[in-house]
């Protein structure tokens, strides 16, 4: 079944445990940076959009989902050498996105999370894009050969990752 | 009006963070100053302390993991991979053999050379003084080329120092911190220096473009930059010293934003894409040159082409004279045409050149 009920969703409320709430962006943000130092190709991967999309998702709360979306993305940005907001904003905007798609969709599907990741991968890259271009007035060039990678790494990504976290949330 | 809040909260809360954002980024876009040489752009000191904050504890973490990880690395390279060692030892030792020979052909080479050198008198080349450094971490996007490195202001370093490695330029300090500074890699978009190509002299500004390539743009179409072709650092930009490799030219292509320019791909000399341990330059000599881009014959040829262009004034008559010879004179370079006074007409033409 596609489709779920909001009434649905009240009985199969999900909750996480503070720490994992706080360990596991922190973790996501660590492998991020630093992986990519030992195999270059880890950076198509973005951990912390997964991990937006994931809480936003299951969470289903959409100022929840807003606000982890801006933290993550305002400490990614604070890491890299552009101006702080880029992916706070189109973070913050994913979150929003996935927290209302929660409500409505089955998100334990595999398909529809992979699906869902595919979709919210190429939205954030649009979103920086503009906001780099039209915003900042970078040089910025959109590379579908570098895209279609990014999509295809995340979306496959997203099974390992969302199946690490299946097991770390209670049901209420 | 209560029950229109608690409906659109989500979009409420969406609005407002996007507008604090957004004016936020306004506020680093209006900012930044342009520091003299150099085209960083230095945060504001709000942004600087969130920067600093994020690094002070991501920093350790990953300074942990590189321990950790070297550690493992070591343990597997000293105890566990322990197999053909033996004939590693066999192949070593013939190597060393081979490689005594070549040595002493080598010391009468040098001998040879720091005779030459002191001869010409020239300076001492390569006066750097450096820090070194290891890389811990990235940016982790590939939209902002940025590494970290376990070296910091604690150690001497400040914004806008070369970074290199003994192939060729990385990049330079965009940030630092106590333990840590963020380096900008020059394959990204933002990054820039003045550079120089090896054989055909022609100067040039290196960037990075969004795919994570160096470029050098603002170049019209010349036949003689061929593929293969050295670049070197020009030390125009004041960040670079000069003489340093930047890269070999890969390929050669119009400049689709900046037509008619053309934009020269380069291959770059340091491996950017895996860096373990850079060089921080933290003090160069006053005079800065390298063989090939500074040499003292250059410099003497320049200054010669130079006062040759220069109009003189001759003391005698007070005059001012032009000394300049065209390399190649035609019926416009002055003195190549008989003045019209001593002209008559009908008189045929004089030969052109």
């Amino acid at each position: 079944m596609a489709l779920n009920s909001t009434l649905t969703r009240h009985e199969n409320e999900t909750t996480f445990h503070p720490v994992v709430l706080v360990v596991v962006p922190i973790l996501a943000l660590i492998l991020q940076v630093y992986v990519p130092h030992l195999f270059p190709h880890f950076v198509l991967l973005d951990l912390p959009l997964l991990v937006v999309i994931y809480f936003g998702i299951t969470l289903r709360g959409q100022v929840a989902g807003t606000m982890a979306g801006m933290l993550i993305g305002l400490v990614q940005d604070a890491q890299t050498g552009h101006p702080i907001g880029v992916n706070g904003m189109a973070k913050s905007i994913i979150g929003y996105a996935a927290a209302s798609i929660g409500i409505r969709i089955d998100v334990d599907n595999t398909i529809s999370r992979m699906l869902l990741t595919a979709v919210f991968t190429l939205a954030n890259s649009i979103l920086i894009y503009i906001i780099e271009r039209r915003l900042l007035g970078f040089d910025g060039q959109w590379l579908w050969l570098r895209e279609t990678a990014r999509i295809l790494a995340n979306a496959l990504a997203s099974v390992v990752v969302f199946w690490i976290l299946d097991r770390l949330r209670r049901k209420g | 009006m209560e029950s229109f809040f608690s409906r659109y909260k989500g979009l409420l809360v969406l609005g407002i963070v996007l507008l604090v954002q957004l004016i936020a980024l306004a506020t680093q876009i209006h900012r930044p100053t342009v520091t003299a040489g150099a085209d960083a752009r230095s945060d504001g000191h709000h942004v600087r302390v969130v920067r600093l904050a994020i690094a002070v504890v991501v920093a350790p973490v990953e300074r942990a993991l590189t321990g950790v990880g070297h550690g493992t690395r070591n343990l597997w390279r000293n105890y566990v991979y322990l197999r053909g060692v033996r004939q590693k030892n066999y192949d070593l030792q013939a190597e060393v053999d081979r490689m005594r020979l070549e040595q002493m052909s080598l010391l009468a080479d040098a001998r040879q050379g720091q005779r030459l050198q002191q001869l010409l008198g020239f300076r001492q080349q390569y006066l750097y003084k450096t820090v070194v450094a290891q890389v811990i971490g990235t940016s982790g996007s590939d939209q902002s080329r940025v590494i970290l490195i376990d070296k910091g202001s604690n150690d001497g370093l400040k914004p806008d120092m070369p970074v290199i490695t003994p192939d060729g330029i990385v990049g330079k300090i965009r940030e630092v911190f106590p333990d840590s500074a963020q380096v900008l890699e020059m394959n990204d978009q933002t990054a820039g220096a003045g550079v120089i190509l090896e054989t055909t002299r022609i100067r040039g500004i290196l960037r990075g473009n969004a795919a994570g390539q160096v470029q050098v743009i603002d170049l019209l179409p010349d036949d003689r930059i061929k593929p293969g072709e050295r670049v070197l650092t020009s030390g125009g930009d004041q960040v670079y010293p000069r003489g340093l490799a930047v890269g070999d030219v890969e390929s050669i292509a119009l400049d689709r934003q900046h037509p008619p320019y053309i934009a020269l791909t380069l291959r770059p000399a340091a491996n950017l894409a895996q860096l373990e341990e850079v060089l921080v330059i933290t003090e160069t000599s006053g005079a800065l040159s390298a063989p090939g881009v500074g040499s003292e014959a250059e410099m003497q040829r320049s200054m010669d082409t130079a006062a040759g262009a220069l109009p003189t004034v001759d003391s005698a008559t007070g005059t001012t004279t032009r000394s300049a010879t065209a390399l190649h004179p035609d019926r416009f370079t002055p003195g190549t045409v008989p003045p019209a006074s001593s002209m008559r007409p009908g008189e045929p033409k004089p030969e052109s050149h």
